[in-house]
């Protein structure tokens, strides 16, 4: 009924008149919650996530890219008594075994030619190592040690000029696993290709002969078994990033 | 007579709503991305009295195997999360809110009178603002633990650019392990706030909604 407005409303007016408009607000901002819930999921899927999510996840790439990362941001390294037992949790691209003297790595530099090497030449590089907290996307992480060369050492090295890049690709040699790093974060001073890990040649499991270990990744990035590596402009990719996962996973 | 009487800012009741379908999203989706690395749990030693969470609960709600999609749910609501309690504490430090809500002295002498009573032990109510001593320390604490679940998340999320965060917080698996635990807070703090409003009657929910109540006044008459 509508109020004359001659007559002012009672409290008790007043009030039922505030809680009913209140009440239609709630119910409706419940309705639109609902509603952007169900949008959010019914809308195309890109590389398996909501497309609405995987635009988000762009931009926090960039934020971080921008503001948050330094490659002047070292990872905490530890004692060898804090190292553990690094867990053996993928064999993607490895499943069949490897003839390590057969073994050799395909690279293909930014606008030069195809080229292959073998570990020795990269065991020629210089050694570096390191104990560092390895952290796997599920959650946990073990302290592990690595010895390898410096990415920015073999880059600077097999592919001069390869810097300017934008990407990394990477991929095993039966090409099942791959990977997609971003230059700043292959050229990080701690980005390692490991031939060692606790003190021993890399085992197979753990992807002898090479592989990656960057611990501004998450341990999907660090790919095991390394058959290519491709320096490119156009983002390469990514394994995990197919099945849903973000793909710059950067910590 | 009675009078209307404003109990709750529109501000902090459009803050209060919009944060809960929020955080039951950073809740649900938290627990997509904790089930991948599911450790802790209530016990001493090798008795384990309660592990988070049991596969009957996994089951129960199908949250199994959906880490990648509880990752960038996290990762978007979060920004939401963030800004919506950003937002709030600003709005209560400018606008002088926070003097209802801030505990002082009193609080927490008060507060044990108010759980008392609200026990059914005969002890009388001490006066109260808007916010009775108990509320006043439990509100503020959970906008703490809101601030907290932001410096725990990140210290997670970036631990290498943020590393003198997560140091601070205990290192990356404290990090995660109070991470986890505000947010039982927060489940625990649900259902206590849920009983408590429960108890407390329509006319306090209604008031969290329109903003208004009615109030008895002492005078009886007096001129527009």
């Amino acid at each position: 009924m509508a109020t004359n407005s001659k007559t002012p409303l009672t409290p008790e007016q007043e009030l039922a008149r505030r809680s009913r408009r209140s009440f239609i607000g709630l119910g409706a901002g419940a309705v639109c919650v609902a509603g952007g819930w169900y949008w959010l999921n019914s809308q195309p899927l890109e590389d398996e996530i909501p497309r609405p999510l995987r635009a988000v996840l762009g931009v926090n790439e960039s934020v971080v890219r921008n503001t948050l990362y330094s490659d002047r941001h070292l990872v905490r390294t530890y004692p060898a008594s804090a190292i553990g037992k690094l867990k053996i949790n993928g064999d993607i691209g490895m499943e069949q075994p490897i003839d390590q003297a057969a073994w050799c790595l395909d690279l293909a530099p930014l606008g030069a030619p195809s080229r292959q090497l073998t570990i020795d030449d990269v065991r020629a590089l210089p050694r570096h190592e390191q104990i560092i907290d390895f952290k796997c996307v599920e959650g946990w992480s073990t302290v592990t040690q690595f010895a390898g060369a410096l990415l920015s050492d073999f880059t600077a090295k097999f592919a001069p000029g390869s810097e300017k890049a934008a990407w990394i690709g990477m991929r095993t040699p039966s090409k099942d696993y791959y990977v997609g790093v971003d230059m700043p974060s292959a050229l990080h001073p701690q980005s390692l290709l490991a031939y060692e890990m606790n003190g021993e040649p890399l085992t197979d499991r753990h992807g002898a002969p090479l592989r990656l270990v960057m611990p501004v990744k998450y341990g999907i990035k660090n790919i095991k078994r390394i058959g290519r590596i491709e320096y490119t402009d156009t983002r390469p990719a990514d394994y995990w990033a197919e099945q849903g996962y973000d793909y710059y996973s950067g910590l | 007579m009675k009078v209307l009487e404003e109990k709750h800012k529109l501000a902090t009741r459009w803050f209060h709503w919009i944060n809960f379908p929020i955080l039951s999203v950073m809740i649900f989706s938290g627990l997509l991305i904790y089930w991948a690395y599911d450790p802790y749990r209530i016990g001493l030693g090798s008795v384990t009295l309660f592990h988070f969470f049991p596969n009957w609960f996994y089951d129960l709600t199908g949250i199994a195997q959906q880490l990648a999609l509880g990752m960038a749910l996290h990762f978007v609501f979060a920004w939401i999360f963030a800004i919506n309690g950003v937002a709030y504490v600003l709005y209560t430090l400018i606008s002088g809110e926070w003097r209802a809500l801030a505990p002082d002295r009193k609080s927490f002498r008060e507060a044990l009178q108010v759980a008392m009573h609200d026990a059914g032990f005969h002890v009388p109510l001490p006066p109260q603002g808007r916010y009775n001593a108990a509320q006043r320390i439990t509100y503020s604490a959970i906008v703490l633990m809101g601030g907290m679940s932001l410096l725990t998340g990140l210290a997670i999320y970036k631990p290498a650019q943020l590393h003198w965060l997560t140091a601070a917080l205990g290192g990356y698996e404290w990090a995660r392990w109070e991470h986890f635990w505000l947010t039982m807070g927060y489940v625990g703090f649900f259902l206590i706030h849920l009983a408590q409003v429960i108890r407390a009657g329509w006319a306090n929910f209604r008031a969290m909604v329109c903003g208004y109540d009615l109030k008895e006044t002492e005078v009886t008459t007096h001129g527009d």
